[in-house]
């Protein structure tokens, strides 16, 4: 039973000059088989939440921890944490000129996995895991999100998550730029992967359009860097009748008009 | 020969070159005076690591040429005096003028006309540690003929050369130049291609060993619907100086050119130098021309420099353009593989390789793909990037 454990979470970034606190003490623990829907205006921290749980070198963690089954996961590499089960969906997946889809995809699978698969299955595994995601074959020739469409880079993400089989997922924004027909299969996707075994997904989404696809067991407000309030599928529900509106005194909506 | 030999310039030997049109040329060491490092051709290079080479330095030894021919290529070694020499360039600087005036010897190959031949390998190998060395090697695709020429250049002491290809009318010849020297070597060398009508050249420049490398590669044209490719793959350790200068000369209706240089850098010292020098003349109208070179700094303690100039005489063209950055590795890359499970190193490498991909793809001697493939791995092992 995998869960992440996050205590007293504080993290800045260095701009120009001084450094910026961010996070303000984020407390949260997801557990095997739950998903947590993080929700917040723009500008929360939210995303920087995602960066600094995998270990972006932009961010510093000034305090508090993060555990996965206990482990220590600050103390790890990038590349150690993702070796260790967690797994970050980015918002702005980056490109990779000269590096072929396929390529990366098997070497990603050969480092967590701790050996190379099979050819044969693997290529098998891929096929139908990007038909799955309406991906055409073409796309694995292709260099990593090179000239990819913000919907195309979306769905590659969601295709590495099912590769990749992590014990807990964040996916930060998946649903930003997303067409309703690739919502849809994005989410399938992701409610897939959740389907798969006993994993933990942690949705950060600006809007509540994502949560008609994928079913919360909670849902958290953050603003300010912290988490301000949790609930239920109904807290959902009061933000997207009232925005954000309570929690930052400016009015943004949390669902699209 | 005749067609482009001109005569030195009426005020003086050192010319300043405002124009690219203007550049001085002679087969004549003596109308170049010795540069002293301050000369815009010159004032990237170390002189003083030439061995001589642009100070009058006598040969000391050979380089010995060794060409494994496709059947049907013919090979020739010839004396200074056999006339086909020089027709594809005349020497643009004091050392490929020295160069043309010191060597003994000139290999020419050619390539049969109408006719496709499988690839024929030169292979010149330095005269060894302190010694000066200079060549002429000259590469002829006769009318129609398809081939590709590997030119490998391997061994140790200083050298100078002047490479030429002759494409005649209709050919299409792929060239690919390997400098796999060893740490002591100097290479000094300028590369003369002359394209007939509908002639076509891809030519390749790599380079990795060496202590300084200094090509020059100039295309002219003889006839319009001629097409240059001119690609350059380099990887600087420390402490080496290489250094690429291409010049297109478009003084022919209908050409096209294309120039495409990828570098990596890493190594205290490591110097990358870059010159790409396009001209446009008023005949040439209907050109194409891109140029982009693009460097990789891996560590710190290395340097690039890259110049592309284009120069433009006539309006009348299809299309003109140049790109140049040099950028150190990018850290969203390394995140985005790393946070995928996949180690540091191996992140690192997947990045340089994908740098240079687009231009190993481009290679269509298998072997010599593979050869660079491990030459680069290799390089990036000796650091452990």
């Amino acid at each position: 039973m995998a869960t992440l454990e996050i205590k007293d979470l504080h993290v800045s970034v260095v701009s120009e000059d001084a450094p910026k606190e961010i996070l303000k003490g984020v407390d949260l623990t997801i557990k095997a088989g739950e998903t947590h829907a993080i929700m917040g205006p723009n500008g929360s921290g939210k995303s920087t939440l995602s960066y600094a749980i995998a270990g972006h070198p932009k961010y510093t963690i000034t305090s508090g921890t993060v555990t996965l089954d206990g482990e220590d996961v600050l103390e790890m590499s990038v590349d150690e944490r993702a070796r260790a089960g967690l797994f970050l969906a980015m918002q702005y997946p980056v490109e990779v000129p000269g590096v072929s889809m396929s390529n990366f995809l098997r070497t990603a699978a050969t480092a967590v996995r701790g050996e190379a698969p099979a050819l044969r299955h693997w290529v098998k595994e891929v096929k139908g895991a990007m038909a799955d995601l309406d991906i055409d074959p073409a796309f694995a020739e292709r260099s990593v999100n090179e000239g990819f469409s913000g919907g195309e880079k979306k769905r590659h993400e969601i295709l590495q998550l099912g590769l990749l089989q992590p014990k807990v997922a964040i996916l930060d924004e998946t649903d930003s730029g997303l067409d309703v027909d690739a919502l849809r299969v994005v989410s399938e996707g992701v409610n897939r992967y959740k389907a798969s075994g006993e994993v933990g997904v942690m949705l950060i989404t600006h809007y509540t359009r994502i949560l008609k696809y994928i079913q919360p067991d909670f849902v958290h407000v953050f603003a300010n860097g912290r988490i301000v309030e949790s609930g239920g599928r109904e807290l959902a529900d009061v933000l997207e009748s009232e925005g954000y509106v309570k929690y930052t005194g400016k009015t943004e909506a949390a669902a699209l008009s | 020969m005749a067609a482009l030999s001109t005569q030195p310039h009426s005020h003086g030997a050192v010319v300043p070159v405002a124009s690219r049109a203007e550049h001085f040329t002679s087969y004549d060491v003596d109308a170049f005076e010795v540069p002293g490092g301050r000369e815009e051709i010159w004032r990237f290079t170390p002189l003083k690591r030439l061995a001589g080479l642009h100070s009058g330095a006598a040969a000391t030894g050979t380089a010995a040429v060794e060409v494994n021919a496709a059947a049907g290529v013919t090979v020739e070694t010839v004396g200074r005096d056999d006339d086909r020499l020089g027709g594809a360039g005349v020497p643009g600087d004091r050392v490929a003028a020295q160069a043309y005036s010191s060597f003994e010897q000139a290999t020419i190959v050619t390539l049969p006309g109408d006719a496709k031949t499988e690839p024929t390998t030169v292979t010149v190998t330095g005269a060894g540690t302190g010694t000066v060395a200079y060549g002429h090697i000259q590469i002829k695709a006769s009318q129609f003929a398809e081939g590709t020429v590997i030119l490998d250049f391997r061994g140790s002491g200083a050298y100078a050369d002047n490479v030429e290809f002759l494409v005649a009318d209709g050919a299409h010849l792929t060239v690919i130049t390997i400098h796999d020297w060893a740490d002591d070597a100097v290479h000094v060398s300028q590369h003369h291609v002359k394209l007939g009508r509908d002639a076509t050249i891809k030519h390749t420049v790599v380079t990795l060993g060496g202590d300084v490398v200094r090509v020059t590669p100039v295309v002219q044209y003889a006839g319009r619907g001629g097409d240059a490719e001119l690609f350059g793959l380099y990887f600087a350790d420390a402490g080496q100086h290489q250094e690429h200068r291409p010049f297109i000369d478009h003084g022919q209706p209908n050409c096209r050119s294309n120039v495409v240089y990828k570098g990596a850098l890493q190594g205290e010292g490591a110097h990358a130098v870059w010159i790409g020098d396009v001209l446009i003349r008023v005949a040439a109208e209907g050109t194409e021309t891109f140029e982009l070179n693009r460097n990789l700094i891996l560590t710190d303690g290395a340097r690039a420099d890259s110049v592309p100039n284009l120069e433009i005489e006539t309006g009348e063209i299809e299309g003109a353009g140049h790109a140049s950055a040099t950028g150190r590795f990018d850290d969203e890359q390394l995140f985005y593989l790393q946070a995928r499970g996949i180690p540091e190193t191996q992140a690192r490498r997947l990045v340089v390789r994908g740098f240079f991909q687009e231009l190993i793809a481009k290679i269509a001697v298998p072997e010599v793909r593979e050869r660079l493939e491990a030459a680069i791995e290799a390089e990036l092992e000796a650091v452990g990037v």
